[in-house]
């Protein structure tokens, strides 16, 4: 079920915004109701559904009004028209002392600027969530405590905020949001403000953070890269509206629209497609079968290979045309003549580190899991196709 | 042609009858509460030996200020001894904390409220600069018709004068809280009340001292204002050597001014100081 549904929500800024809703449903365009209406459109009918568990990203341009969006779902923003319900509750309708109490149990929130209170210690700041709650102060100082330690700052809890770094001070707000274990975590371009080495581990560990906590986490950014990185799914915005929703690969691989093309074609295909998305079904034949089988086998499909896997699909060997040949000359064994050393890649091999691997073998490279089962291969040409933007990845290709 | 003067002091003269006729128990109520309050302060300055309470201040300023201003307080509180003026210097004291006091009781409360809404902000704003610059001396003339001579008037009048900085800078103080910080303190459930209290208050407090102490300063600078209408205190001597024409008896007083507008202000600049821990 979605913990979070927004249906048609709007935001419009300036006096009478309400004027503009009709506009918006007559078609008109972001500009057209600047110029005559002379009110701001933040965010124009945005429709999505977040499930719970999932790293949901909207990404967009500055100005795009993702950050609207954003404090739209907790109302730091009041919406001008539309629905967020979360489950099933719309929080539009709220009364003040429900939306309080939905933002401190079931909404938590990681600020781009930090947005720590800087006359209050590391601890302190972790607490504040509980504290404005009523929790009594072991409680919470225990709470805290536990948040502090999961986001790596154990023993920084009596510094003031600023005695720590950039990454360490976000790691701050992490834990702020953490403390009260929220059902949703807002993270509104938590990762912008810091530098590119300390962003890529503040990703990592996120998603490391995820895998633990399986919180549903609403993540805002302008960078494709980081949208790629942890995204579930994604949502590209542009003049307030969600130009497309999807996953990274559906958004690389099938851009809704000009806009989203242009967004992604810059992006290194390369640090984003992985082996699953290039491989493709092999051709197998199981080690009991003899030579002929396996020539018969490799005419018949146009291959001058085969993949040697057992009953539970392990991957064996492989076995060329030559040496089959070879086998049926000598009365040998398939197991005899195949070559048990092949270059194999998890699933998850991105295709930049395919690269090396495959230039020092004329073989395809076997795609297997953690149990070597064989799911796929890939050949050469996949790999430069899907580099080239011509990537159309086989049904059972895709994870 | 000529157009009748308005009238603008019959009217102002009215109003002060009127208020004295019909909100007479109200300004015997505040007379009673604020000369307690004088007296009360008056006396615990005054209950212990001069040389007790000059080693309690020299105490309490090495304890805030360290030796310079021990050294300072205890020198400059011996002369005023030893000018004869300490039991003036006292009652002008206890004014200016009585004032001083009540200036921050009403003046942050208006303040937050003035952070809080604009329109408080705009109605309370030229208020605040009528107060500061219409003459002292102005409103003295109705304080004194309301609460007649003596020290009760001074303090009203000192109230006025002062509580203007302690106003703007409570409310400036917050207004520069940052938004992102309001924002968050938003986004986790606070009340308006947690947020002014574990949030704006806190962060706003050195700015909102920095007022306190204006407020104090302008107090002390009531005290020969006050003593025209009967105020006791070390400002009566000055006013009494200025019509005198008795320049030496005029320097003592001031003098002691001087001296204790230094400890006060001193003292309170560094206890807005945060500490370094």
């Amino acid at each position: 079920m979605a913990i979070i549904e927004v249906k048609q929500l709007t935001k419009v800024f300036g006096h009478d915004a309400v004027r503009a809703l009709p506009l918006l449903a007559q078609g008109w365009s972001k500009e057209k109701i600047a110029r005559e209406a002379k009110l701001t459109v933040g965010v124009n009918r945005a429709d999505f559904r977040i499930e719970e568990g999932e790293i949901f990203v909207i990404m967009g341009l500055s100005g795009s009004g993702k950050s609207t969006l954003v404090r739209l779902l907790n109302r730091l923003i009041e919406p001008t028209g539309g629905q967020v319900l979360f489950r099933d509750k719309d929080v539009v309708k709220m009364n003040p002392e429900q939306l309080r109490q939905f933002r401190r149990k079931n909404i938590g929130m990681v600020f781009q600027k930090f947005a720590l209170f800087p006359h209050r210690t590391v601890l302190a700041n972790a607490e504040y969530g509980l504290e404005v709650q009523g929790v009594e102060k072991k409680e919470r100082t225990r709470l805290a405590m536990e948040a502090l330690e999961l986001v790596g700052l154990k023993g920084w809890e009596h510094h003031r905020p600023d005695q720590l770094s950039g990454g360490m001070q976000q790691r701050v707000g992490l834990a702020r949001g953490l403390a009260n274990n929220p059902d949703i975590l807002l993270m509104d371009e938590a990762f912008s403000a810091l530098d590119p080495l300390i962003r890529k581990d503040m990703q990592q560990e996120l998603l490391e953070l995820q895998s633990k906590m399986k919180k549903t986490i609403v993540f805002i950014t302008h960078d494709l890269d980081e949208a790629l990185r942890i995204g579930d799914r994604i949502a590209l915005m542009k003049d307030g509206v969600i130009v497309q929703i999807g996953t990274p690969e559906e958004i690389l691989i099938q851009p809704a629209n000009k806009y989203v093309e242009r967004f992604v074609e810059d992006v290194d295909l390369s640090k984003v497609l992985t082996a699953a998305h290039v491989m493709r079904q092999p051709e197998m034949i199981r080690p009991e079968r003899g030579p002929r089988v396996a020539l018969q086998l490799m005419r018949d499909s146009g291959v001058s290979s085969l993949y040697v896997a057992d009953k539970e699909m392990k991957l064996q060997g492989v076995v060329t045309a030559e040496d089959a040949a070879q086998a049926l000359k000598g009365n040998q064994s398939i197991l005899e003549v195949m070559r048990r050393e092949i270059p194999r890649v998890s699933p998850d091999t991105l295709l930049n580190d395919l690269f090396e691997l495959m230039s020092g073998t004329h073989l395809p490279v076997a795609v297997v899991d953690e149990a070597d089962k064989l799911k796929g291969i890939v050949i050469k040409g996949a790999v430069l196709s899907a580099l080239a933007g011509n990537a159309v990845p086989e049904g059972d290709g895709i994870r | 042609m000529s157009i009748p003067k308005l009238p603008l002091g019959k009217a102002v003269e009215w109003l002060e009858n009127w208020l004295t006729t019909y909100l007479g128990p109200l300004f015997d109520f505040i007379h009673a509460v604020i000369g307690g309050m004088v007296n009360g302060i008056e006396m615990a300055l005054t209950i212990l030996p001069a040389l007790v309470l000059i080693l309690i201040i020299t105490a309490l300023a090495y304890w805030i200020g360290k030796w310079r201003m021990a050294l300072f307080a205890l020198a400059g509180l011996l002369l005023i001894d030893n000018l004869g003026l300490w039991g003036p210097s006292m009652q002008s004291l206890a004014l200016v904390l009585t004032a001083s006091v009540l200036a921050v009781l009403i003046g942050v409360p208006l303040g937050v409220l003035c952070a809080q809404s604009t329109g408080v902000q705009n109605t309370v704003t030229p208020i605040l600069d009528f107060m500061q610059t219409m003459p002292a001396f102005v409103y003295l003339l109705p304080a004194v018709s309301f609460f007649s001579l003596g020290v009760v008037p001074g303090v009203i009048a000192s109230i006025i004068f002062a509580i203007p900085p302690t106003i703007r800078l409570t409310n400036l103080g917050i207004r520069q809280v940052s938004p992102e910080l309001v924002e968050a303190a938003d986004a986790f459930g606070s009340t308006a009340g947690q947020k002014l209290f574990k949030l704006q208050l806190p962060i706003a407090l050195p700015t909102i001292m920095a007022g306190i102490n204006q407020t104090i300063m302008l107090s002390l600078s009531m005290v020969v204002i006050s003593s025209m209408i009967g105020a006791q205190g070390v400002g009566a001597y000055v006013y009494r050597a200025v019509s005198q024409a008795k320049t030496g008896a005029g320097f003592e007083a001031g003098i002691a001014i001087v001296i204790i507008a230094i400890l006060l202000d001193r003292l309170t600049q560094k206890l807005v100081k945060p500490k370094k821990g």
